[in-house]
């Protein structure tokens, strides 16, 4: 009898640790989702280390919040799955506020807003009206606000769907679009000032697609609102403080906090 | 806990774009299948060539392909090629430039290597008695490879050969990284629109095994079929 309990004492035990601990684990430290593949806001450099205006921003925020933050880094598909998956506790990776979104995670309060642009060959086109474009081909990210907005508007055209941002441009560059629709700064900052981008220009003016409250924001659980309410603070914080200026300028020479 | 209830009205909404992926999924395995057999089996006969330069030149281009994983052939096809202006300016560019011939091309060059070895295996386990005495009897060489060697391997190769195409069924899914909107791509779709990854790999997985299971299927049939003279003789009952 007293083996037996003993037993079942060291099993409670041993299952309480391997329960607890990740959970004490994760209070002390912020596991941040970030994607890598968007640059100049998220990138990963050639020795493998993660940089970015995100990657920067996320940093600042853990500072300002005293948290200890780890990177995981995640496709973009899966971003918002592997988010509730619990895989890590916020998503810091350009990720546009909308309404469809906010039905799956709850958002804190824009970190920069930016419109989006249309890019093609020099001369190619004058405009970019559903009448320009019909019969074109037009290179957008999956799984974005852009992509919807332009397969929901230029009904007469292609749409070539890429998995990252910067294959849209690759994509354009082949050759295999006509026309490339993604973000003013990506595009500006990260394929225009290019050797690839020679020969490309913006076409039209920048486009502002605000269904959803706009502005890009950091994902959380919907559970997590004490969280929110912390980053919220922080981004506060660090906008006062001028740190969120330092970043910026460091990558722009234009204000992208949206106000 | 908080897991959201799984949700298959969003999966019955997209059935159409299931069975619309699923005939990509077809058409890509039938086109390059057939490309890669009519090439294989010319290549299989000189991969076993006594001529030393003809089988090792053959060997090298199974050993390359058989050497790298079809995702980087496909990706070396599709965005490596697209970057140098040679190529983009090339006659060859208005076909480089579609996903489907990207894929088609990858595809077939995977297929034949692996097609490639199956058929030179095959050649090579021909029972020795069977050439003497086609020789016996004075068969040419053209005549042996048609009559004997061919037709035995091509029978022999059938097992082998028939994994081989569920293998590629189940590589066609790479052709998702490429913006063809197979099955694989329709299952992604549906788990980053509604982020349901159970439902949308759950259904999907579903359909690939009913394909798998079929063309293993088809090809018992063609076993029991061509390879009637291989199996044990049914004992013969004795009179009495």
């Amino acid at each position: 009898m007293f083996r037996r309990s003993f037993f079942v004492a060291a099993l409670a035990a041993l299952s309480a640790s391997l329960i607890h601990s990740p959970l004490s684990a994760q209070s002390a430290k912020l596991r941040v989702g970030v994607e890598g593949s968007y640059p100049p806001f998220s990138q990963i450099s050639p020795d493998g280390k993660l940089s970015g205006f995100d990657i920067d921003i996320a940093n600042a925020i853990c500072a300002e919040m005293k948290a200890d933050c780890a990177f995981v880094q995640q496709e973009w598909d899966g971003m918002i799955p592997a988010l509730n998956a619990k895989k890590f506790d916020m998503i810091v990776a350009s990720m546009s506020i909308t309404e469809e979104r906010k039905k799956a995670v709850e958002f804190s309060d824009p970190y920069y807003d930016v419109p989006s642009r249309w890019v093609a060959k020099a001369g190619a086109f004058t405009e970019a009206t559903p009448a320009s474009l019909k019969g074109k081909t037009i290179v957008v990210l999956r799984n974005s606000p852009r992509a919807k907005w332009v397969q929901d508007t230029y009904k007469d055209s292609t749409v070539l769907l890429a998995g990252k941002e910067p294959e849209v441009y690759m994509e354009l560059a082949a050759g295999r679009g006509d026309i490339a629709f993604g973000s003013s700064v990506v595009s500006g900052e990260a394929f225009l000032k290019k050797p690839e981008g020679k020969g490309f220009a913006q076409v039209g003016q920048p486009v502002r697609l605000d269904a959803g409250g706009g502005g890009v924001g950091i994902a959380l659980r919907k559970a997590d609102g004490e969280l929110r309410e912390r980053v919220n603070a922080a981004l506060k914080a660090i906008k006062a403080n001028g740190v969120y200026r330092t970043l910026q300028d460091k990558y722009f020479d234009f204000d992208i906090s949206g106000g | 806990m908080d897991a959201p209830p799984v949700d298959w009205s969003v999966i019955f909404g997209a059935l159409p774009n299931f069975w619309r992926g699923l005939q990509i999924t077809l058409m890509l395995l039938a086109i390059s299948m057939s490309s890669g057999l009519l090439l294989s089996i010319p290549l299989g006969v000189l991969r076993v060539s006594p001529r030393r330069w003809v089988s090792g030149s053959v060997w090298f281009y199974t050993y390359v392909i058989r050497g790298t994983p079809l995702l980087v052939q496909l990706f070396m096809i599709y965005f490596g090629l697209a970057q140098f202006e040679a190529v983009r300016e090339s006659v060859a560019w208005p076909l480089l430039k579609s996903a489907w011939f990207c894929a088609w091309l990858a595809f077939t060059l995977n297929t034949t290597a692996y097609t490639t070895e199956i058929v030179a295996g095959a050649l090579r386990a021909t029972p020795p008695g069977e050439l003497e005495a086609a020789r016996s009897l004075g068969m040419g060489t053209a005549a042996i490879y048609r009559r004997i060697l061919l037709p035995g391997a091509l029978r022999r190769a059938l097992p082998q050969y028939g994994n081989e195409v569920v293998m590629m069924m189940h590589a066609t899914a790479l052709a998702s990284t490429v913006s063809i909107v197979e099955l694989t791509r329709v299952a992604r779709d549906v788990y980053s629109d509604h982020l349901l990854p159970a439902e949308a790999f759950g259904t999907v997985a579903v359909f690939y095994f009913v394909l798998t299971f079929t063309l293993v299927g088809i090809f018992k049939l063609l076993e029991q079929r061509y390879l009637a003279h291989l199996r044990p003789k049914q004992p013969e009952r004795k009179a009495g």
